[in-house]
């Protein structure tokens, strides 16, 4: 059951944030995908609730071959698996979008709301680090912006303080040779992960790994990159050999907890074999990409 | 609570309700409008079986603050068929058995409902896709996917 608490309806983002400061006990929903979910179960009793769905200047998809994409925080998740651009520059994240709940979730979910509720089992949390990601946050006093991998800072805990609206993501222009690639492993295909992995591999004029990025998901308290590995990849060139020990690295480095889906000797294992197949994965997409 | 006014259209009908803010869109449509196609399963949206379209997407409708929905257009399982002719999925689900228990049925025509209605040749993997937002725990998906691509396929028609 619900609680009572009492409706805010800001006309603009301007109002959001002026209304955002003025509350103490509240929270924002936009689509409310995940935040209705524990407010039914009592986990959260907000008196105030603060509805940013119809924010319209925060709903947009932009991209310049200079600058990148930008995507603003209450663009749903099903516009960002329809849109052309992103499917044609980062299909990546299309291909992310398309595994995300179900589709009435993503009809009405935002991408901001998902990154806000910083669960470490979402999906776009590594897929945009492994896309070197930044996000802006703001408050009525000012704006910010941070690469999303310090970002999040503990179990649905992140760098916003009260007052801070996700205003906008931004993915940077990718490198001429680059690929990036996203899996993640359950029983039910629009389930939640029950661990996830994200690689990135840019590559030299060489064919040598510029830069490689592997982001766990559901293996910790935040999305968790594995820096130890993917140092082991630069600078190399790159082979089987090499993504199983990044692999095997991933699987050490991971923090997954246990519970009725998956031992936590179960989680590592497929955290191994998941970051193994996705450099793999994101290297070939690299190659192909020269 | 103070109580708030919401205005929404619902099966092409003007509708005017006083709820509470926490009323969510499933709540208003079964039981202050008394539409009671649409169900309730899991609640935790999980199941589909409370899909209807807003705005012509389909959502679930025990997860949207009804409130949200001010100045939009709902549709239930009741508004699809017009003027007492049912509508063409409606009429392929019936021809290929598209139910056992007949609870997930509802969400199942909305969710087949709006895919038909934007898809371009879909596949049949597509078609499967398009209701991986609901669950039948009679199992009975084949002929779900059947009557699905019977109406990709054209064979039946608005009457």
């Amino acid at each position: 059951m619900i609680n009572d608490f009492h409706y805010l309806k800001p006309a603009s983002l301007k109002e959001a944030l002026a209304m955002y400061a003025q509350y103490d006990d509240c929270k924002v929903i936009c689509g409310g995908q995940s935040l209705l979910i524990v407010m039914r179960q009592g986990m959260l009793a907000p008196e105030y609730l603060l509805d940013i769905k119809h924010v319209k200047e925060l709903s947009y998809i932009k991209f310049d071959d200079k600058d990148g994409l930008r995507i603003g925080a209450t663009t749903t998740h099903r516009e960002i698996e329809k849109s052309d651009t992103i499917a044609k520059k980062y299909p990546v994240l299309v291909a992310m979008e398309g595994k995300l709940a179900s589709i009435q979730t993503r009809n009405w979910g935002t991408i901001g709301g998902n990154i806000a509720h910083a669960d470490p089992a979402g999906d776009p949390g590594p897929v945009l680090i492994a896309l070197k990601a930044e996000i802006k946050f703001g408050n009525a006093n000012g704006e910010k912006t941070v690469a999303l991998d310090e970002f999040f800072v503990d179990y649905f805990e992140t760098k916003m303080e009260h007052g801070d609206l996700v205003l906008e993501i931004h993915v940077p222009a990718p490198d001429a040779k680059f690929g990036c690639a996203y899996q993640k492993f359950n029983l039910l295909d629009s389930d939640m992960g029950i661990v996830a992995a994200a690689a990135s591999v840019a590559l030299n004029a060489d064919g040598t790994c510029k830069e490689a990025r592997i982001v766990l998901g559901n293996a910790g308290p935040t999305p968790l990159r594995v820096t130890k590995a993917e140092d082991l990849l630069k600078g190399k060139k790159l082979d089987d050999k090499l993504f199983a020990e990044a692999g095997q690295i991933a699987s050490e480095e991971a923090q997954p907890v246990a519970d009725i889906h998956a031992s936590e000797e179960h989680r590592r294992h497929v955290l191994g074999v998941l970051t193994k197949r996705m450099l793999k994965k994101a290297f070939e997409q690299a190659q192909k990409a020269a | 609570m103070e109580k708030q006014v919401l205005r929404f259209k619902v099966n092409g009908d003007e509708y005017e309700v006083y709820i509470h803010p926490k009323t969510l869109l499933a709540e208003v449509i079964r039981d202050h409008l008394g539409l009671t196609g649409t169900k309730r399963g899991c609640d935790t949206v999980s199941c589909g079986a409370c899909t209807v379209n807003v705005n012509g997407f389909s959502v679930k409708s025990c997860s949207v603050l009804a409130v949200q929905c001010e100045g939009m257009e709902v549709t239930t399982v009741e508004g699809l068929e017009k003027n007492g002719k049912l509508s063409p999925m409606q009429r392929a689900f019936l021809d290929n058995g598209s139910y056992q228990c007949g609870f997930c049925t509802p969400g199942m025509l909305m969710s087949a409902t709006a895919f038909v209605s934007e898809a371009k040749n879909p596949t049949k993997d597509e078609m499967k896709e398009s209701i991986e937002g609901n669950t039948c725990r009679c199992t009975g998906y084949n002929s779900i996917v059947r009557a699905i691509e019977a109406v990709t396929q054209g064979k039946y028609k608005e009457e």
